[in-house]
């Protein structure tokens, strides 16, 4: 073995320089930290101090946490008291679920589906079958809960909540939303109005990850999963995360403007383009009302795969299908339960934007997806 | 610099160069030498069998913890990396057919279907579609460009030659093929890994079959495909039974070991009949054969009858003398005559055709046979096995 082996390597030239930004068009798997946030956090963690310490540190600490439950309690138009600070949403989804019959929708997240006893079915365009709603919670009564989240992940697909609501109460069930990619592009407060537990999520709507919230209409809603600890009124024990809740209550001040930025033009535009690049093009959801910073399409034999290294390697970050399901490329169960075929499925690519996407990033996009798609068209000619 | 000359794969400077990595020693000095010779380099890992909850092995490829040193080399790289799950299309193209060979009592390479029916065929599509001017990968193998076009040759270092398993490759897909490691010895890829600073340069050179733990093929046939250990006769080349199996899977043409037969001579597996579920065994002078039928055949050059040509047909074995008798390119048969018997000739396996080091194409065994000619050797060796 030579010693000096390193010598006879030069070092290795940069070749990956690359004169295009970055361009980040994957918020629904997270959003880029909001300033405000950022300055929320960087001020807790400059401090010290233990919200349950009832000295000055302490107390300061405290503020920090109810300042934040405060402003989500606005946003929510609820009580600053129903709002219970989690690791996250899939935290909250577990807190509100564990041990109960759930029924939910056949496009929830994972957190979500994987307590479903029966799963309510979803038409072509992605909304739920009210009626077999109906008939569902009339054919089981041990059928406690029902969760339905309210804006799809994948597709942007808007659930018809306030229906939804109707039809569980009047069955005399509690109502759970998962509401993490609603927040910013719909009002939560209609949400917050008629579920009985809803869950959000801070990097979602640009606050840090690592914190979420579980919202309760009574302490009755949900089993505390960490005990021991009187934190969050004895409903989630452990010292409070007190930069992130900072962080998340920074963020979500300004879900206002976050909802009043256009970005569903910048979305039709997208759409377009890439149906005048391609007329086998597919849209998922396209005929329901969507929340307008998501788009999920495909086109055929085109593996959603090929779409994302193509893209990465133009420094354009979008995601297949959902981010937990990127990797392995098994076809989207959101799009199968939507009657995608499952070939199909596996082109699915998404698009999701917020209030800082550019024109120029859709722009670049539907150049370096053209190009692709073409490519691929002149190889299978 | 005199020690590892740079590569140079004939593209433009700075092409887009896919390189496949298997998280093994040779792809990983591959990448790096990719990247060193300027070319604008993708790493790219397929998962291709579920390896969840089976222990580490040493000696593998791409599972799960050969996709992490893939990534663990790419990131010291600075290339970009991608791991493609693909385990149903290795599923559907290699291990099924590895397990219906087996069934069909021949002996198959699931390493030359996976070049021919997974790397060479989906990932190649990939490249192209990235843009990519070309794949890389570590066997040990070179391309050549002659007066007839892309030639396939035989790796400089005999012992590592993996040319065997690329017969199965088109001229398309070597035109966009490249085997940067095809002129060097592999304690210079090592030495190489160790330069680069790659945390595989220890790692052990796969040798196992990649899905099948330990090398047990036949329970992984059982395992999918149960009713192929039927149980059946042993029965002797010259009619007798001499007792029973508990299925054809666990044998191979050619094998002694694991044969208790009592009897005066060593016997040896001759043929396997699946249908009858029959093994029939014989002296090792019924063993040899000396006419191979091949199917599926694929020619890099025009095969011609009346040129010498050397053959192999195990992947571990010398090549043999032997002329291509006849090939027919429509159906993809050809007939190949050894210019002397050789032993434990096994279909399922590839017949390699070679001109000196060039690969001029090959074709898996179909069925063998003796001549005459080769009915007095055998005769022969066996009296002078007797003799001895």
């Amino acid at each position: 073995m030579k010693t000096n082996g390193a010598a006879a390597f030069p070092t290795p030239p940069n070749n990956a320089v690359r004169v295009a930004e970055p361009i980040y068009l994957d918020w629904n798997a997270t959003a880029p930290l909001k300033q405000a946030a950022r300055e929320a956090m960087r001020a807790a963690l400059d401090d010290v101090g233990n919200a349950s310490s009832p000295h000055g540190p302490g107390r300061r600490a405290r503020r920090r946490v109810e300042d934040a439950r405060a402003i989500l309690a606005r946003q929510l138009n609820i009580d600053p008291t129903r709002i219970v600070f989690t690791s996250g949403a899939t935290e909250a989804n577990t807190t509100a679920l564990t041990g109960a019959h759930v029924l939910a929708s056949a496009i929830e997240h994972p957190s979500v589906a994987v307590w479903a006893k029966s799963k309510i079915p979803v038409d072509a365009r992605g909304l739920i079958d009210l009626d077999a709603l109906d008939r569902m919670l009339g054919d089981d009564p041990l059928l406690s809960i029902v969760a339905v989240m309210a804006v799809n992940n994948e597709t942007g697909v808007i659930q018809p909540i306030g229906e939804v609501a109707d039809i569980v109460h009047r069955h005399g069930r509690r109502l759970h939303v998962d509401a993490v990619q609603a927040a910013g592009r719909l009002d939560l407060a209609p949400i917050a109005a008629v579920a009985n537990t809803m869950s959000l999520s801070a990097h979602k709507l640009g606050g840090p990850q690592g914190i979420g919230a579980l919202l309760l209409t009574d302490d009755l809603c949900a089993t505390p999963l960490l005990r021991g600890g009187s934190q969050e009124r004895r409903r989630r024990a452990g010292t409070e995360n007190v930069a992130a809740i900072a962080g998340f209550g920074a963020a979500a001040a300004e879900l206002q403007h976050d909802r009043a930025t256009d970005v569903a033009s910048l979305r039709d535009a997208l759409e377009a383009g890439l149906k005048a690049r391609a007329d086998d093009l597919v849209i998922y959801g396209e005929g329901a009302p969507r929340v307008g910073n998501t788009s999920c399409f495909g086109a055929p034999d085109l593996p959603a795969e090929t779409v994302l290294m193509a893209l990465d390697l133009e420094q354009i970050a979008v995601s297949s299908g959902s981010a937990c399901s990127s990797g392995a490329v098994e076809p989207s169960p959101v799009l199968l339960a939507m009657g995608v075929d499952p070939t199909a499925a596996r082109t699915a690519i998404r698009v999701s934007m917020g209030p800082t996407s550019t024109r120029a990033d859709i722009d670049r996009l539907l150049s370096a997806w053209g190009s692709l798609y073409d490519r691929r068209r002149r190889r299978a000619a | 610099m005199t020690d590892f000359p740079p590569i140079d794969l004939d593209l433009p400077k700075g092409a887009r160069v896919v390189v496949a990595m298997s998280g093994g020693v040779d792809s990983s000095v591959t990448a790096a030498l990719v990247q060193q010779a300027g070319y604008e380099t993708i790493g790219v890992t397929l998962r291709l069998y579920d390896d969840n909850g089976a222990p580490k092995r040493a000696g593998a490829c791409c599972g799960g913890d050969d996709a992490r040193d893939a990534r663990a080399v790419a990131d010291k790289l600075g290339i970009a990396h991608y791991v493609l799950d693909w385990a149903s299309q290795f599923r559907a193209n290699v291990i099924d057919d590895f397990v219906n060979e087996y069934a069909a009592g021949r002996t198959p390479i699931p390493c030359v279907r996976c070049n021919q029916r997974v790397k060479f065929a989906d990932l190649l599509d990939s490249a192209r579609d990235l843009g990519a001017a070309a794949l890389a990968t570590g066997h040990y193998a070179r391309r050549t460009i002659e007066s007839d076009g892309v030639a396939l040759r035989r790796g400089r270092e005999v012992a590592r030659d993996q040319s065997y398993f690329l017969f199965a490759t088109t001229k398309a897909q070597l035109d966009f093929l490249r085997f940067p490691l095809g002129d060097w010895p592999k304690d210079k890829v090592r030495e190489a890994a160790a330069a680069f600073g790659l945390s595989v340069a220890g790692k052990p050179d796969s040798q196992d079959i990649c899905f099948v733990p330990d090398g047990r093929y036949a329970e992984l046939v059982k395992k999918l495909r149960p009713e192929a250990a039927k149980p059946g006769e042993i029965v002797h080349v010259d009619g007798r039974a001499l007792g029973t199996h508990d299925g054809v899977i666990g044998f191979t043409v050619g094998q002694r070991r694991g044969l208790k037969i009592a009897g005066d001579e060593p016997l040896y597996v001759v043929a396997l009949d699946a249908a009858a579920q029959r093994v029939v065994v014989g002296p090792r002078a019924a063993l040899g054969r000396d006419q191979v039928l091949m199917r599926e055949t694929n020619w890099l050059a025009v095969p011609d009858a009346a040129r010498d040509v050397e053959v192999k047909l195990r992947s571990a074995q010398p090549p043999t003398a032997a002329r291509v008798r006849a090939a027919d390119l429509l159906t993809g048969n050809a007939e190949i005559e050894l210019a002397m018997p050789v032993e434990g000739v096994a279909p399922g396996q590839a017949c390699v055709v070679y001109d000196g080091d060039r690969v001029l194409g090959g074709g898996w065994i179909e069925t063998t046979r003796r001549s005459a000619f080769s009915r007095e050797v055998a005769t022969v060796s066996r009296l002078e096995n007797a003799q001895t």
